[in-house]
């Protein structure tokens, strides 16, 4: 399978303990063209995404799971019943939104109760819809744009991760230069600049930051 | 029985379905979802739905007999049923767990008892309509027919 065709379908993630229920969602998402995988309950779907229950209460730095959440295939929303025994659908938020790794995936909570506590507690806590169930056909539209967003955001967020990491590795003389460049980047009218800095930020792995460095400064 | 009554037929026998208050849209919508690339998914779910509820029902049969009922996981039970029948449309068998589900949250141990014989006619009602339905479809099947869509109008 070509890695164009993975690319070309987005990825959700399906929760829901009821059988049937879990059969309907998939095959509504599968008839908008997603690639789904479901799972019965809250705590199948963090195994999925590699983060592990235990892993606040052992030291085990966030990087760990951030890395196993670099999985073959990313999920870019996770979709789930509200009701659910053990760890409920909003459990399942929470833990989604205390993730570092995790809290950029678009949530939407689905439940055969309308109950409007419920439904304003999920969206307070980072929901991104809130679905009665049955869910319909006509509800799925409301997920792509969510999708979109997230997409674009991971795009920002890895960036934004990668000069953290540069932060780290370059100390204070490092760091120093980094902005007095970054400044002149900005000031340089160079209209060209941006959008290849960004074609190259977006490819950038970690040990590519040095060269990069090396780069400007001997342009300046 | 030439094709073209038994689709008439077929016609008829869903249309009381939905008047009687056996289906709702969302069978509709189960339907819908059943195309060339899935052209048993409605018998499938369906299927799954008699399997799922008849372990729902023996269950919920057992924890009513129980010397102390644990109201809670009857609810639960039910609320799994309710779910189920909703989603696949089987209005009244859903009706009826909504009731069931007022008398647990009352703790009315004679309510629930009354409410599990009601879902359980309604259950085998339901189970009994369907399977007359897809054999109606696989006979018009078998003869070389098509099956007329569900008309969307009414409903």
């Amino acid at each position: 399978m070509g890695m164009a065709a993975a690319e070309s379908r987005f990825h959700v993630l399906a929760v829901d303990d009821n059988i049937i229920d879990r059969k309907l969602i998939e095959r509504l998402l599968k008839t908008s063209s997603y690639q789904v995988t479901t799972v019965d309950s809250g705590s199948k779907a963090l195994e999925f995404l590699g983060l592990h229950e235990d892993d606040r209460s052992n030291s085990v730095s966030p990087s760990i799971s951030t890395n196993n959440h670099h999985q073959e295939l990313e999920v870019n929303l996770i979709i789930t019943d509200y009701c659910m025994p053990g760890m409920t659908g909003y459990d399942l938020l929470k833990k989604i939104k205390e993730s570092s790794s995790l809290r950029d995936i678009p949530v939407v909570i689905m439940s055969s109760e309308n109950v409007p506590a419920r439904i304003s507690r999920c969206l307070e806590e980072g929901a991104e819809e809130f679905f009665l169930k049955p869910v319909r056909k006509s509800d799925l539209n409301r997920l792509r744009p969510h999708v979109m967003k997230a997409v674009s955001k991971d795009q920002k967020q890895e960036k934004h991760e990668e000069e953290k990491q540069e932060e780290k590795e370059i100390k204070s003389q490092k760091h120093q230069e980094q902005q007095q460049q970054q400044h002149q980047q900005q000031l340089s009218p160079r209209p060209s600049g941006n959008s290849k800095r960004k074609a190259m930020e977006e490819n950038l792995s970690p040990d590519r930051t040095r060269p990069r460095y090396s780069d400007i400064a001997a342009v300046v | 029985m030439e094709v073209g009554q038994m689709q008439r037929r077929l016609v008829e026998f869903t249309k009381s379905l939905f008047m009687e208050g056996f289906l709702d849209g969302q069978f509709l919508q189960l339907q819908q979802l059943q195309d060339e690339s899935n052209p048993d998914f409605v018998v499938e779910v369906v299927s799954l739905f008699f399997q799922d509820s008849e372990k729902l029902l023996n269950d919920l049969t057992s924890a009513l007999e129980q010397q102390n009922v644990d109201f809670k996981k009857v609810d639960a039970h039910v609320h799994q049923l309710k779910g189920s029948s909703s989603s696949i449309g089987a209005q009244r068998v859903k009706n009826a767990c909504v009731v069931f589900r007022s008398f647990c949250e009352e703790q009315n141990l004679e309510g629930c008892m009354r409410c599990l014989q009601q879902v359980k006619q309604e259950f085998y009602l339901a189970k009994n309509k369907f399977e007359t339905l897809f054999t109606l479809e696989q006979q018009i099947l078998a003869a070389g027919g098509s099956i007329p869509a569900t008309e969307i109008t009414s409903f």
